[in-house]
């Protein structure tokens, strides 16, 4: 149990670190050009990354499975439709269909 | 900083609670998987709702949770979070320079930073406007944390979360994101980049590196700007 609190602090502790040093470190002052360029294309790097690390692999190996399958429907669904509800109901139904098989 | 034409505060506020709706919906189910998720790794159903309310990083307990049930050390668990957790810290980078208030005040409101709300609160010229992640981030929160007290307390009617397919809600929420983000061919090359990277690093780097790493796809922003600062004028 005082294992359970441990992790619970120590994750909250990092979190917070982490969210927060950026902005301690960075005032509120005028962006240079490079450093705009770079943070508008942080956003797709990142969340393509996520999504690779998340779809594609399992921990630290490469596996494909029904929740790849899945989340590729969901994301049809975004494309087309734009609707992120849409997008992880899809690819929840879809996954959890795939596994009944 | 007074022009009549921009929004107010509170019209921004509520912008952000309606654009971080469908993200604290889409969160609140994976919420729901965590508080079932936890119990079965012998968290109590109070532990599993405390760490949402404080830690409030979806992926980030998630990993946690699972180090534990592989029977990992409480150091592992945390410092595998905090890797999961460390892309807010390129994140906070970009946000910082929109923040007022001294350092301590800024840091404060970088808790705010949440994937969805950091993508919502992007004006898409590097700076941010915080009053859409401040409103965009606590509907996410109370999403958040009300799935996982629906899930701590009748996950057992749920069931196995894997066969409810709600494993496939995170990276399905992300691409959500990603879409978003893809409007034109830098951005989709970036992507393209960062995936790549992420994918070559999973089997040789512990959880969360992958994703740090694939950050350094937005350096070709640095080559680009160097372009666009001799047409400056022709970007928008």
């Amino acid at each position: 149990m005082s294992g359970t609190v441990a992790v619970i602090a120590g994750c909250a502790i990092a979190t917070y670190l982490i969210k927060g040093i950026g902005p301690l470190a960075l005032g509120g002052r005028e962006l240079p050009l490079w450093f705009t360029s770079v943070v508008i294309l942080l956003a797709p790097a990142l969340f393509a990354a996520l999504v690779v690390t998340q779809a594609l692999a399992d921990g630290e190996r490469i596996a494909l499975g029904a929740d790849t399958v899945g989340v590729a429907a969901g994301g049809l669904v975004a494309w087309r439709f734009g609707s992120v509800i849409g997008c992880v109901v899809v690819a929840a139904a879809v996954t959890a269909g795939l596994r009944a098989l | 900083m007074t022009d009549p034409a921009r929004p107010t505060r509170n019209e921004q506020l509520r912008a952000g609670v309606r654009a971080g709706m469908p993200f604290a919906i889409a969160g609140s189910l994976l919420a729901l998987s965590f508080g079932v998720v936890a119990q079965g790794a012998g968290m109590s159903a109070l532990a599993a709702i405390a760490m949402s309310v404080i830690v409030f990083a979806g992926s980030a307990q998630f990993t946690a949770i699972a180090i534990l049930t592989q029977g990992g050390t409480v150091g592992a668990a945390v410092l595998a979070a905090a890797l999961v957790n460390s892309r807010f810290l390129p994140m906070g980078v970009a946000l910082g320079p929109s923040l007022p208030g001294g350092p301590l005040r800024r840091a404060v409101q970088g808790q705010a930073i949440v994937d969805a709300s950091w993508a919502i609160a992007g004006r898409g010229d590097g700076t941010f406007d915080r009053w859409l992640l401040f409103g965009s981030s606590s509907v996410q929160y109370l999403g958040w944390v009300g799935g996982t007290i629906v899930g701590a307390l009748a996950g057992n009617v749920l069931g196995d979360p894997d066969k409810i397919g709600l494993d496939a809600i995170y990276p399905a929420f992300f691409l959500a994101l990603l879409i978003e983000e893809l409007d034109d061919r830098r951005s989709r090359f970036v992507a393209l980049l960062g995936g790549l990277i992420a994918f070559a690093l999973v089997p040789v780097a512990p959880a969360g590196v992958p994703v740090l790493a694939a950050s350094l796809a937005a350096l070709v922003g640095l080559h680009t700007s160097a372009r666009a600062a001799a047409a400056r004028a022709d970007t928008r």
